[in-house]
């Protein structure tokens, strides 16, 4: 899977989770970004992108991500 | 009928997720429960301060979370020789945390006990070490339970269980823990929202009254028209077990109270064979208030079934193993819980268990009786057809009722009787054990609770009744409410006799009466006009000091 492809799937799942189907995220996208992403959306977007992985995020991983980029760069670690 | 309840949740983690989950389980119920949660762990805050948000909200439900892993926290803090001390100590902050609610309340508590951790420290010796963690977390389970046991009002919600049902590693995310303080997982929540929820509706008269049963291939391995008597799998035969399980399962839900129907496609006579002859059948013809085996569709005979106990279809749980049957009676009756059933017999036992098929809040001695009183209904009902004259048959039962205010001793029954009528309910206001003990005590109102017995036997408390005061000399019926069971016996008019004789004893001058309507209590919309009230403005009123005693067969006990 490309990082591309990564990133479309990642979008796939934040627009459901925050329904909204409009939702545009990229490498630098941040929780500020985003009106919907507060703490607790959080761990729903955590959940569901990992069921859509297939993989587990340690505790840094949750609480680090300061941007999408840095997600996708704990997705692409996991899933390798 | 959407039930509106409020309900609030105080945790020492983050709760937001679990309101969330609450709420959704709630709609799914067809509960409306109006959440109020309050803000990270202010549990104390909240409960103490008789001005606090928490009282402003007026709950009827006060959910109590105190995680494990709190507790857990608190123990690693404690000198080692205080640990043994834990459980007591948090006991007491239960006790005391109950008390300022009961104090400024009359909500119901529900509080979560504590899912099993074990730190390890001393491995199987914890259970030998009485100030090992493992060994504080299970007494401090266990004196929750005696403590609930005595205290009304005060109900757990077995997160223990749940965790065992689900497994730690699915309940418990260490990582969300540590980053969001949230000890229950998303996976879990949904799950611990359903038992919250239960119990919530239990409170309010949610509850499920009767099991309906298929023969063939769910109470015995076989087909009993095909296969005969000596070979349906039961006790020691083939996989026999798991149907005697089952039926020692369903026992033991008769001996609680829960009513039990058989609804099978059978010849009648070759149904009830392994009930009369086979030696390991469990259950027995005594066990079952209503049998029907015939070729009819199983819809209409749950109807029947229904009809014949007095019981509302929302009451009605059914098994049986064939899926068609299943989906035919979800689709026509879907008012019925019709669970699932493995593909597997073997399988049967450990998938019920964890659906709160019959959660409850309470239980009374009566309980245990309540299929003997249905099989005595059904030998009244055949007696009564062989009396001309319907007055001349209710004298010969030789009915009497005790009168008596509500107080310690029947205050569950009549808590109970009003979570559970939905027929004869004239207003449909469900009270729990607490508010029945407050309005017991109070100087304005007065309760009356009427029980009846006759010559087939004692039907327990089967009527209540609350007024309030009204300014200028009127008393309000709060409630009125009657178990189907006893209808036509002349109890309405004996009950009228009653308040009316002590409304005028009072000096009161009129009843005031009124009908709320719901979904099932069309039976009593003409209630206070066949009993004699005048229409006024939009209730009914009742001149007491004119009101002549309506003929009853009902004769009062004196105390």
């Amino acid at each position: 899977m490309s990082r591309d492809e990564i990133l479309l799937a990642v979008t796939k799942v934040f627009r459901e989770v925050l329904d909204n189907d409009n939702l545009v995220i990229g490498e630098t996208t941040t929780a500020g970004d985003i009106e919907e992403w507060d703490s607790l959306t959080h761990i729903q977007l955590v959940v569901a992108v990992e069921k859509r992985f297939r993989i587990r995020f340690g505790s840094r991983d949750i609480q680090g991500w300061a941007t999408i980029g840095e997600m996708l760069d704990s997705i692409v670690a996991k899933i390798k | 009928m959407v039930v509106a309840i409020r309900v609030a949740l105080l945790g020492d983690t983050a709760t937001q997720w679990m309101v969330q989950a609450i709420r959704d389980a709630g709609g799914s119920r067809r509960l409306d429960l109006r959440l109020w949660e309050a803000d990270f762990s202010q549990i104390e805050q909240q409960v103490y301060d008789p001005g606090s948000a928490l009282y402003g909200f007026n709950p009827q439900v006060v959910v109590v979370y105190q995680s494990a892993q709190k507790l857990l926290g608190a123990y690693n803090r404690m000198e080692p020789g205080a640990r043994r001390g834990l459980a007591e100590e948090r006991m007491a902050q239960i006790g005391s945390l109950r008390a300022a609610i009961r104090a400024r309340s009359a909500a119901s508590v529900i509080y979560y006990n504590y899912p099993e951790i074990d730190d390890g420290v001393f491995g199987n010796y914890s259970n030998k070490t009485d100030y090992s963690f493992l060994f504080q977390l299970r007494k401090l389970n266990y004196e929750l339970m005696r403590y609930a046991m005595q205290e009304d009002g005060f109900h757990i919600c077995d997160l223990a269980v749940l965790q065992l049902q689900m497994g730690r590693a699915m309940f418990f995310r260490p990582s969300v823990f540590v980053v969001t303080d949230m000890e229950i997982s998303i996976e879990a929540l949904p799950a611990v929202a359903e038992a919250t929820v239960s119990l919530i509706g239990a409170l309010y008269g949610r509850v499920r009254k009767c099991l309906v049963l298929d023969l063939d291939n769910t109470l015995w391995g076989g087909v009993i028209g095909d296969d005969g008597l000596e070979k349906i799998e039961i006790g020691m035969l083939g996989i026999g077990r798991a149907f005697t399980d089952l039926q020692y399962w369903v026992l033991k839900l008769r001996q609680r109270g829960v009513l039990l129907a058989v609804c099978s496609k059978n010849t009648e006579s070759v149904a009830r064979q392994p009930f009369d002859s086979h030696p390991d059948m469990v259950l027995s013809l005594e066990d079952i208030a209503v049998f029907k085996a015939n070729w009819d569709n199983k819809a209409d005979n749950i109807r029947q079934i229904g009809a014949a106990l007095n019981i509302s279809l929302d009451s009605m749980v059914f098994l049986d193993d064939n899926p068609v049957e299943r989906n035919m009676v979800r689709e026509i009756l879907p008012e019925v819980l019709v669970p699932e059933l493995p593909d597997d017999p073997a399988e049967f036992l450990e998938y019920l268990y964890p659906l709160h098929l019959f959660e409850t809040v309470s239980l009374t001695a009566e309980d245990g009786e309540r299929t003997k009183m249905y099989r005595t209904d059904l030998e009244r009902s055949a007696e009564r057809l062989s009396y001309a004259d319907e007055a001349a048959y209710l004298v010969s039962l030789n009915m009497s009722s005790r009168v008596e205010p509500f107080n310690g001793f029947n205050g569950p029954r009549v808590a109970q009787l009003s979570q559970r009528s939905n027929q004869f309910n004239l207003r449909t206001v469900r009270y729990t054990d607490a508010e029945v003990l407050v309005m017991a005590g109070s100087p304005d109102v007065f309760t009356f609770s009427f029980t009846l017995e006759d010559r087939f036997g004692d039907n327990g408390l089967v009527c209540a009744v609350i007024l309030r005061k009204m300014p200028e000399e009127g008393l309000f019926i709060d409630s009125w409410f009657m178990s189907c069971r006893v209808l036509r016996r002349g109890m309405e008019n004996f009950t009228l006799n009653i308040i009316a004789g002590f409304a005028r004893e009072k000096g009161y001058r009129y009843l005031r009466g009124e009908y709320l309507p719901t979904a099932r209590n069309g039976m009593v919309s003409d209630h206070y006009f066949s009993m004699g009230f005048q229409s006024q403005g939009g209730g009914w009123v009742l001149d007491v000091q004119t009101y002549n005693d309506r003929p009853t067969a009902v004769r009062r006990i004196d105390q």
